[in-house]
């Protein structure tokens, strides 16, 4: 009974306020970072009331209602040509995968079950963990979820009986497929570096600081790594450049049979996905709650100006962070929509397997080697920085194409 | 075991419960005005031009066999990175150099492999295999 509230308690902030919340939220940011980028105004029309003859509009937040709830009120239509049964649950699928592989994800440092009243907490229990299933193979459980998410695009894509339906279903599939091999080698550095698959405790084990003043995040210890992982998730959420299967202008995408909610339960997933992808990232390379300097073991302290003792402290402030880090994750993502272009198909498949495939595997090698020289890590952060210095020099000096001369036709 | 796992199960009930109930509510409150046209496949406008499960690139199947290859190896590089993380620290009962040399040689032949398949040219997509498309589209 314990474990089924605090579970359930657990999956309504982090799954239903955080993760949902923020999925709602970036699909507002995309559409005003579209407007922006594109330079008109975008949503602007949804309001209950105005204000000196102005539409109250809450900066377009309150579109995200409207989108809802006309989501709702439209009909629902299965082609007569469809798979009925599997074109109803294909939308399920990767909104429960994404939902799934949150549980696995801790979102604050552990609580003492000290700090509640003992009658609350039964018999044996001495830790609350901030993380729906603590479970020691976490990372593996996380991996063997997330790829199952991919039958929703498949079956959806399949079961609409509409060929560009098939096309983008297959394109996804064979896209996500090759990524996830890349996804999932470069983890296995972070896997070596903390010896542990449980998610909690590979946060735990970025704790303390390089050099005095670097935090010890997997960033500065696997940044091939870490660069890999992102763009492979990027790959893995099929957004822009990786956005083949949906290119709107192209063949639309497998939910293209899709309408009402069943569409909106895509789109969410969809969303989930960047959710859970930029929480995995924020846990495996941003040390996930972890926050020198400012979290303590027992304290929280901004500078010395405001302290703040106890672990419920540390706690509250550690989810805090770990929201922020992954929001800036999620924000970064979104950035890619309006910066970079379409890639060509067989650009997309050439960077899985013949870059990212064979990087991933190097640096297993490379981070093999330097554990094994030093298993106190010392010597992997050093050619790590060393490998982020050069990273950052190239790009600030390093060789840039001359600009490309505009000549009419 | 089950203890810490059973969280996973709940989640998933929830989650799928959800997703249902979302579905449902949908399904109740949307109007239904079905019509023939609408029933239809959707290909943009044109009337539809016949079933969709028609032959389709073999390159998909070949993808989902290197994707089965590949992913395997990988659940194969987890389980070892822990036992060479505990043996490099003097924890497992292994030596570093041992495990090591195994995951080199077990990586090697699969790395023989991925260079067969892309001597193969089943890693290219695109029109002839993607040669000469750069040539073609560059000119004005």
């Amino acid at each position: 009974m314990f474990l089924l509230i605090a579970t359930l308690l657990k999956f309504i902030f982090f799954g239903l306020v955080f993760a949902i919340g923020l999925a709602a939220v970036l699909t507002w940011m995309e559409r005003r970072q579209s407007a922006y980028s594109q330079d008109r105004l975008g949503p602007t029309r949804a309001h209950f009331f105005k204000i000196g003859g102005k539409p109250f509009t809450l900066f377009g937040l309150l579109h995200i209602a409207a989108d809802g709830a006309s989501m709702f009120f439209k009909e629902p239509v299965t082609p007569k040509n469809a798979d009925k049964f599997l074109f109803k649950i294909a939308p399920l699928i990767g909104w429960t995968t994404a939902l799934v592989t949150l549980a696995l994800i801790p979102f604050g440092p552990s609580l003492p079950s000290s700090v509640f009243p003992a009658s609350w907490i039964p018999e044996g229990v001495e830790t609350i963990y901030l993380q729906m299933a603590h479970v020691d193979s976490g990372i593996l459980i996380v991996l063997a979820i997330g790829s199952l998410g991919v039958y929703g695009a498949a079956i959806g894509g399949w079961a609409s009986n509409n060929r560009f339906a098939l096309l983008g279903g297959l394109r996804a599939t064979a896209q996500s497929v090759s990524y996830e091999v890349a996804l999932g080698l470069t983890l296995v550095g972070i896997l070596m570096a903390y010896g542990s698959t449980e998610l909690g405790s590979i946060v735990e084990s970025q704790n303390g600081l390089l050099f005095g003043f670097l935090p010890a995040w997997g960033l500065f210890i696997q940044p091939l790594g870490a660069v890999l992982f992102f763009i492979a998730a990027t790959a893995e959420t099929k957004r822009t450049p990786f956005d083949m299967p949906e290119g709107e202008s192209e063949i639309i995408g497998y939910f293209l049979e899709y309408s009402s909610m069943q569409f909106g339960l895509f789109m969410l997933g969809e969303f989930l996905e960047i959710v859970v992808l930029g929480a995995l990232f924020t846990t495996l390379f941003l040390g996930g709650w972890q926050f020198p300097h400012l979290i303590g073991t027992d304290s929280v302290s901004v500078f010395g100006l405001f302290t703040w003792n106890g672990p419920v402290a540390v706690a509250v402030s550690g989810t805090l962070v770990f929201c922020v880090k992954t929001f800036f994750v999620c924000s970064l993502q979104l950035q890619l929509r309006w910066t970079l272009p379409r890639f060509r198909y067989d650009q997309v498949m050439r960077l899985g397997w013949k870059t990212l495939l064979p990087l991933a595997l190097i640096n297993i090698f490379v981070t093999a080697g330097l554990i094994w020289w030093d298993p106190t890590l010392s010597i992997l952060s050093y050619v790590s920085i060393g490998i982020i210095l050069l990273f950052v020099l190239v790009v600030i000096a390093g060789p840039r194409r001359p600009p490309q001369v505009a000549h009419g036709h | 075991m089950l203890q810490s796992h059973l969280p996973l199960f709940l989640v998933l009930v929830v989650a799928l419960g959800l997703g249902v109930f979302i579905l449902v509510v949908s399904s109740l409150v949307g109007p239904k005005r079905p019509s023939a046209v609408k029933a239809d496949a959707f290909e943009c406008g044109n009337p539809p031009s016949g079933y969709a499960r028609e032959r389709f690139g073999v390159k998909f199947y070949l993808v989902a066999i290197l994707f089965l290859v590949f992913d395997i190896e990988a659940v194969f590089i987890y389980p070892w990175a822990i036992v060479f993380s505990d043996s490099t620290r003097g924890a497992g009962t292994l030596s570093p150099l041992l495990v090591v040399v195994e995951m080199v040689v077990f990586v090697g032949i699969l790395m023989i492999g991925l260079a067969y398949a892309w001597r193969k040219g089943a890693l290219e997509w695109g029109p002839e295999h993607g040669k000469g498309l750069e040539t073609t589209t560059a000119g004005h």
